[in-house]
């Protein structure tokens, strides 16, 4: 452990001790958390034993990113308290969480883009020569060798920025280890990376249990909490509800504690009369990016695109869109070929396009409901010269969010404040407002609870019903094997399969995905 | 649908806290409170140092909205900029190259000094025409710079500020215009001189109409608040860019036409730094600089702040030197509120 010499800042409290007087590594006691008008935690509980992955699962809103953010030392507790090794501890910084030995791996990655991974990963702890300079020789070789305790292959002196999510995931963890912290928080880690990234850090994660260290991970994702977690506690509505070891539990029993009823019905499929083909595409090729792709989507059928992240499924929905419109290849809506140069030949020709990146590429998070609605409408409706309907548009727009059921006091609220489910809804209604007959969704229920799933599921059904032509994107086997009539596979940016509904299951999805 | 009868929703998370939904007083009310809270300043200040009123003055106030129409006008087109995401530093040049251009068209016969001698006593609409295309034009090309090449719209127009200000130089080897047709003139002085006023005033309740309710508008804040979102949405975000930089551009041109037809001359040094007082009354008027956020009501008042400060000031016998420290300071504490604003609403979540 030479860098950790050379770090200096291992405390005293950070080695576990050899007779350990607690059982657990942390422990959250009673602590209440209260914002104006809420409650956030309600006197919620949490110990994770060391050596183990501890998950944390919740609805959003359940009050986990906020106990998350108290372990960190984000926030302070307004009563009750956060122990190390049994002792108390009172963090008022993320440093001083730091220093104690509690790192966190936030969701958004927080890393200086412009900046070495050896940089990132000892900054304000720089290795200096006998000038009092930077030794970036000397960094770079901690840097590898942490690496190499890690078991990952990355090169210390390329800049963040030219990483990939996953690998700038790697670089957090390092850094976390690098300060040998004893408790590990990670924020739904495999929310934007690749099967095979998933993979490659769960490996790692059991590496750091080996060492030790206890680790609580949040997600979303039932199967990693089989896969990689050792127990889980559940929060709803800011209060603990319960901890078990994740072998003595099905996964109904969590989504019951998770909701506090039962879902009966995670995808309502419903045999819905496929009609006409409507959207008939044939030899779409980008480049580089995919090619040959061609099918045919019929009125009221379900269309789901299955394939790893990266396969080209998202490329090919933005090529339909005309976001990046492909180099070759025609598209027929139909039974007419068409010309979609941009997204406003697109919504001209019915087609509406949920993107993959809420915030990024959906929202306008600065604008409130109303104007979050309007967006994509106006280029044919509620427009009398120049002038825009402001009664009518309100009204229809409003009814559209009551019928999706979009939590909000009012149209007026800006979307920032509306949670991830409520916002997805809002951009569903945009959409909804302009009667596509071809809809293209990509990652409908990322990021979403459990209850807002299932309603946008039904939804999705209720679409096809009507006769939508509606083509789903998910990185959820389930959801697809679900919600689809008939499956289409990409590996690679080619079409490796388009299965049936009655043939589609996982092994023969993940075959073809994988190849 | 017979599951949704029966839909899982919303059970689980209803007795979420009631929120409360107070409608919040937009934010060109506190900005207003703010404009009167100066001007009251100023009258207590005024009784007490220098003995006399500061409102009760009505040459006083005249001049104070006069000279507030000139920025005024640019400040509406800096606005639509500025909530697109972008930034206008050229306006004060253009100001320069639309005035000494369109000048050359405006003058009378019987003036000692004609630029062009074939084109004098023409009609006042010429002269105005021209000002505004040329405004227009660099508008045009600040717009396309900024969408065809991608550079950022702050490197484009200080392209355009320094460029503005050499052609302004150029057109009359520096030498100043003067002399303009009465009816020219009118622009400056007509209807008992309050003639800028109602140029501004018209102009800013026009925009104000152009971005509340039309369609044009809406897409100017969508552009803003989330470019990349506004495309998916079907937006054409190079023309709409384009549209507003020229917008800015004309709004300018026709500031230059009221300047000069006001003060009866043209010169290339006029409208120094005027890009930065109409920048300054956007943000004052609480424009947010990341864009998607603000309202020409904001940075009408966010003018009249400046100017009432700047007429107190004088009246106050204040130094010019202190005023610009005061001036700087006051720009900064306005942007300091709307970061803490902007943080606060953040918080609520």
């Amino acid at each position: 452990m030479t860098s950790a010499s050379v770090v200096g800042l291992v405390s005293e409290s950070s080695a576990i001790p050899a007779s350990s007087q607690s059982e657990y590594v942390l422990e959250v006691v009673n602590v209440r958390k209260e914002f104006p008008g809420v409650v956030a935690l309600d006197d919620v509980q949490l110990k994770v034993r060391p050596g183990t992955v501890h998950a944390l699962m919740g609805e959003n809103g359940a009050g986990k990113s906020t106990l998350m953010k108290i372990i960190a030392g984000i926030y302070q507790p307004d009563q009750g308290e956060v122990r190390l090794h049994g002792k108390p501890l009172k963090l008022e910084t993320p440093l001083m969480a730091q220093e104690a030995g509690i790192a966190m791996i936030h969701q958004e990655l927080l890393l200086m883009n412009q900046m070495t991974v050896a940089e990132n990963i000892w900054i304000r702890r720089e290795p200096k020569n006998s000038f009092g300079l930077v030794d970036h020789d000397e960094m770079n070789r901690m840097t590898l060798e942490l690496f190499e305790r890690l078991n990952i292959q990355l090169d210390p002196e390329v800049e963040i920025g030219e990483l990939t999510v996953a690998n700038r995931q790697m670089v957090e963890i390092a850094k976390a280890v690098s300060f040998n912290s004893d408790v590990l928080i990670m924020d739904e880690p495999t929310s934007a990376i690749t099967e095979t990234e998933v993979a490659h850090l769960f490996e790692i994660i059991r590496g750091l249990r080996e060492r030790g260290i206890g680790i609580v991970y949040i997600t979303h994702k039932m199967n990693e909490l089989f896969e990689i977690a050792d127990e889980f506690s559940v929060f709803r509505d800011g209060q603990y509800i319960a901890t078990h070891l994740s072998t003595d539990v099905t996964r109904d029993d969590i989504i019951r504690m998770m909701v506090g009823r039962d879902v009966t019905q995670m995808f309502p499929k419903e045999e819905v009369e496929i009609g006409d083909v409507v959207l008939s595409v044939k030899d779409l090729t980008l480049d580089g990016v995919f090619s040959d792709i061609s099918f045919d989507v019929r009125a009221g059928e379900i269309l789901g695109f299955a394939g790893l992240v990266g396969s080209g499924r998202s490329n090919v929905a933005e090529a339909l869109f005309g976001v990046t419109p492909a180099d070759r290849g025609s598209i027929s809506i139909l039974g007419e070929e068409v010309k979609i140069a941009n997204p406003h030949d697109a919504i001209l020709q019915g087609m509406a396009f949920l993107t993959e990146d809420r915030k990024e590429t959906g929202c306008f998070l600065p604008l409130d409901i109303q104007e979050n609605v309007q967006s994509a409408v106006l280029h044919e409706n509620f427009v009398n010269g120049g002038f825009v309907s402001e009664a009518e548009l309100a009204v229809k727009s409003e009814e559209m969010c009551k019928k999706l059921r979009v939590k909000t006091p009012n149209m007026e609220e800006t979307i920032e404040n509306l949670s991830g489910g409520n916002q997805q809804k809002v951009l569903i209604a945009r959409w909804l407002l302009t009667h596509p007959r071809i809809l293209i969704l990509d990652e409908p229920t990322r990021g979403i609870d459990v209850g807002a799933k299932a309603e946008i599921h039904t939804l999705i059904t209720q679409l096809a019903h009507k006769g939508v032509a509606v083509i789903m994107i998910s990185s959820e086997l389930p959801e697809v094997l679900g919600m689809s009539d008939r499956v289409l596979v990409m590996h690679d940016g080619r079409i490796t399969g388009i299965v049936d509904r009655e043939q589609a299951d996982q092994v023969t999805i993940m075959n073809l995905a994988a190849q | 649908m017979t599951t949704t009868t029966s839909s899982p929703s919303v059970a689980g998370n209803e007795p979420q806290a009631p929120k409360v939904t107070k409608k919040k007083l937009p934010a060109e009310v506190s900005i207003f409170l703010v404009l009167l809270g100066i001007s009251v300043l100023f009258e207590v200040l005024g009784w007490f140092l220098v003995g006399q009123s500061f409102l009760a003055n009505m040459s006083r106030l005249q001049i104070i909205i006069l000279q507030v129409s000139v920025i005024g006008i640019i400040a509406v087109g800096v606005t639509q900029v500025i909530i697109t995401g972008g930034i206008d530093l050229s306006s004060g040049s253009v100001v320069a190259m639309s005035a000494m251009i369109a000048a050359t068209f405006a003058q009378s016969s019987d003036w000692p000094k004609i630029i062009h001698p074939s084109l004098v006593d023409l009609p006042f609409i010429i002269p105005i025409v021209v000002g505004l295309l040329v405004g227009a034009l660099a508008g045009f090309i600040n717009g396309w710079l900024i969408t065809k090449t991608k550079i950022p719209p702050f490197i484009a127009t200080l392209g355009m500020m320094v460029s503005a200000r050499g052609v302004a130089r150029w057109y009359t080897d520096g030498s100043p215009v003067s002399g303009f047709t009465d009816s020219f003139a009118l622009l400056g002085n007509g209807l008992d001189r309050w003639m800028p006023v109602v140029v501004f005033l018209f102009v800013a309740a026009f925009f104000h109409v152009v971005m509340r309710y039309t369609r044009f508008g809406k897409f100017t804040y969508a552009i803003g608040a989330n470019p990349q979102a506004a495309r998916v949405s079907g937006i054409n975000i190079d023309a709409h860019l384009i549209k507003v930089y020229m917008i800015a551009g004309l709004l300018a041109g026709l500031a230059a036409m009221v300047a000069i037809a006001r003060i009866k001359t043209a010169q290339a040094g006029m409208g120094l730094m005027y890009e930065l007082d109409a920048i300054a009354a956007a943000v004052i008027g609480g424009v947010s600089l990341s864009g998607g956020r603000g309202r020409i009501t904001g940075t009408v008042i966010g003018a009249l702040i400046l100017g009432v400060m700047l007429s107190g000031f004088t009246f106050l016998r204040i130094d010019a030197y202190y005023q610009d420290i005061i001036k700087g300071a006051i720009i900064v504490a306005a942007v300091v509120v709307d970061m803490h604003r902007q943080n606060k609403r953040k918080k609520t979540t």
